[in-house]
């Protein structure tokens, strides 16, 4: 099939492989440990004592075990789908490698490989500041640029973390996400392991993004990394985000809890390409505190997994902070995308934006879930909403469920929400200039969808549009 | 009949818009070097005929012949009859938001022409010789396909998009509609610049105007779903100055009613 893309620009190679082929392949495995399925204090003991963490930690762990087993599962989102998770049927715990790896030679071949295929060590040589590559359970591959180091800048999984800046992680950790939040943060919370963690000190800007993988190849994994990102007074970082997954009948599970805090005047940007495989669980909390002027951004792509939750927030605390979630959801087939957005306004002269685009195709169903809440002392607030999905055919599905608690004078709202269907004009249009009807329809929605990837890099702007691609191939129906 | 040189032609189309019949039974021959006009008034057929003929899936063509080169034009879907040589200025072009004019242009050149490489290396200086023709601002290509266009706008992206895929038949489905008259000369430049010897043009209007500045060798009279009569340049004047009734009474009379 003819590409739509311009690729010739950057030299990606050819597509029309699809998923299985490149990423749902898998690895043998060959792991330094691999527990038993199932969760218990047991469990949650022996990845500590693994890990030998401070004994703060160790509570923390048994304390989060507690709260999700006593949480009931959500009562909202898909919850048809949430009682299929067989909780006794995940290993939570797998640590492929004894020691992580600082050089791609230092990782095994078979893992190395793996990362190859995916392009992310061609990626860190073009334009990354530095990378973190997680498989399973454990970070087994860590690089950051000298001159992104010489700035201050700390860069390191969340394990090194918390071994080499206990302070700094005991002082934030699960304060914007308490494991109490929700079963799945709780979960997390009990289980962590891996994930980033990121300090940028005063006034440093970050120029190159850093990005972290995760994939997951067992079956029945889960997957429970911990991000935790500080931008200092005045500093500026973005973070990118990808994840892929190889294909298996049963069903795996990904859970992270992503915690961001901008302090004042600082700018945090953080992207996300999540592209699952169709047999896993997105379950994922992911909230940020902005300080006086700070900026946060969510860029956040769903396009694989099988169910995801997941509602990027921002808590606008200082005044003058600012808050953008821009994210698009592709629901193909079996496929439900739960995404939205969550923004609470705390302080006055804060503004807040969401824009987000989501695709139904093949009975595939994208629902967006919204919260904005303006707190009285939000005065002088600016608060902008836009949904827009787009139905490929009939047996496609999109929901909207948009919240919005107004209790502050003087705020400033725009709210839109609009579902359209490809329309046939449209096609007949674009197939009268010698498209076909598939071409077409890919054109119609990388355009739907270019407000978003117009906010990402050249790289991944071009393997976005080429995922969807992917996705949308044979199906016209 | 020289069959040699037609390269468009078709006989007897009869077109069918949700059950109901709006081109009666049309029949025409176009070889290369010609340009014709298809003028008739509101609802006589002549824009459902130019979307038939281009392969619109609602406007059903229920009986007839149609050839493009040769080749079985009623056999094609609208990718296959682009891409054998015909083009369709749209009467109402349509907007693809979030894709821009020279992304759109790029996707359609790359999409007939499976050497993509070839057909791509003049692509932006071409481009910028069509806007410089048609007087578009270059900026025109980072915009979004008809997007917030002008009426103006539209026409002028549809003459440049003739311009750049070099149709061997374009049929104009009142292209000269809501210009103005500063508008129509630059349009009809475009159409004239972009005809030579080895190509066609069928203008679909209801007014004379654009013949003024793109020269018709047949005009052809639309009414009620058929062709009534068929003349010169001079038919479009005399339509100009007695409008359509003549035409009717005309046929009327001919019919014996």
């Amino acid at each position: 099939m003819t590409e739509i893309v311009d690729k010739s620009r950057i030299g990606v190679a050819d597509i029309g492989d699809d998923y299985r082929e490149k990423y749902g392949f898998r690895d043998p495995e060959e792991y330094f440990h691999k527990g038993a399925k199932g969760l218990d204090h047991e469990v949650v003991e022996m990845i500590s004592r693994m890990k030998k963490e401070p004994e703060w930690m160790r509570i923390f762990r048994h304390k989060a075990l507690d709260i999700f087993l006593s949480k009931p599962m959500p009562t909202w989102g898909n919850t048809e789908l949430l009682r299929t998770i067989d909780f006794d049927n995940i290993y939570y715990y797998i640590k492929p490698i004894e020691n992580q790896g600082q050089t791609w030679d230092e990782v095994p071949e078979s893992i190395k490989n793996t990362f190859e295929r995916l392009g992310i060590p061609e990626a860190e040589r073009k334009f990354l500041a530095g990378v973190s590559a997680q498989y399973e359970s454990e970070v087994v591959y860590h690089s950051v640029k000298k001159e992104i180091e010489r700035q201050g800048v700390v860069f390191m999984d969340m394990d090194t973390g918390l071994r080499n800046h206990p302070d700094i992680v005991k002082k934030y950790l699960s304060t914007v996400i308490p494991s109490a939040d929700n079963k799945f943060s709780a979960l997390n919370s009990a289980v962590w392991s891996g994930g980033s963690f990121i300090y940028v000190p005063e006034g440093v800007d970050v120029k190159m993004p850093l990005q972290a993988y995760f994939r997951i190849n067992a079956e029945n994994m889960g997957q429970f990394e911990r991000t935790l990102i500080i931008a200092d007074k005045g500093s500026r970082v973005h973070y990118i985000e990808g994840c892929t997954a190889p294909v298996y009948s049963s069903n795996s599970l990904h859970s992270a809890v992503v915690e961001l805090i901008a302090l004042e005047g600082a700018y945090i940007r953080y992207t996300t390409i999540q592209n699952w495989a169709n047999n896993i669980f997105n379950l994922v909390t992911k909230r940020a505190m902005a300080h006086k002027n700070a900026t946060v951004e969510w860029v956040d792509g769903n396009i694989g997994s099988k169910l995801t939750m997941k509602y990027p927030c921002v808590y606008l605390v200082g005044e003058g902070a600012k808050g953008e979630i821009l994210s698009v959801a592709f629901a193909g087939n079996g496929q439900h995308q739960d995404a939205g957005a969550k923004v609470i306004h705390a302080a006055a002269n804060t503004s807040s934006r969401i824009t987000s685009k989501s695709i139904s195709k093949a009975g595939g169903r994208a629902s967006y879930r919204g919260l904005v809440k303006v707190y009285p002392q939000a005065v002088n607030s600016k608060v902008s909403v836009e949904c827009d999905a787009l139905l490929i055919d009939g047996a496609s599905r999109s929901d909207t469920y948009p919240t919005m608690e107004i209790d502050a004078d003087e705020v400033r709202i725009e709210h839109e929400a609009r579902v359209s269907r490809v329309a046939e004009e449209q096609i007949f249009y674009l197939t009268s200039r010698g498209l076909t009807e598939d071409e077409a329809r890919l054109l119609i929605i990388n355009g739907f969808i270019e407000p978003f990837t117009k906010e990402l890099p050249m790289e991944y702007a071009v393997e976005l549009n080429r995922l969807i691609e992917l996705e949308m191939e044979g199906s016209v129906g | 009949m020289n069959n040699i040189k037609s390269i468009f032609s078709f006989k007897d189309i009869h077109v069918e818009v949700e059950g109901k019949e709006v081109v009666r039974g049309v029949s025409l021959e176009v070889k290369s070097g010609e340009k014709h006009a298809i003028m008739g008034p509101n609802g006589s057929g002549k824009s459902s005929l130019a979307n038939a003929l281009a392969g619109h899936p609602k406007y059903l063509i229920t009986s007839g012949e149609a050839y493009i080169d040769g080749m079985n034009l009623l056999e094609m879907d609208a990718t296959q009859r682009s891409r054998a040589g015909l083009f369709l200025a749209f009467q109402y072009p349509l907007a693809i938001p979030g894709v821009t004019v020279a992304n759109f242009l790029r996707s359609a050149i790359k999409a007939r022409d499976g050497n993509e490489e070839s057909a791509l290396a003049n692509f932006r200086k071409e481009l910028k010789q069509k806007f410089q023709l048609l007087q578009i601002d270059e900026l025109f290509a980072t915009r979004y396909v008809n997007d917030g266009f002008s009426g103006g706008e539209k026409k002028r992206l549809e003459i440049l998009q003739m311009a750049m895929l070099k149709p061997s038949i374009a049929i104009l489905d009142e292209t000269d509609s809501g210009l103005d008259i500063d508008a129509l000369k630059v349009v009809s430049e475009g159409i004239n610049s972009s005809f030579s010897k080895e190509n066609a043009v069928i203008l679909v209007t209801h007014y004379q105007r654009i013949l003024n500045y793109v020269k018709p060798d047949f005009v052809h009279v639309m009414i009620n779903g058929q062709i009534v009569r068929s003349g010169g340049a001079e038919l479009a004047l005399q339509l100009e100055d007695q409008g359509y009734e003549w035409v009717r009474d005309e046929m009327l009379e001919k019919v014996g009613v």
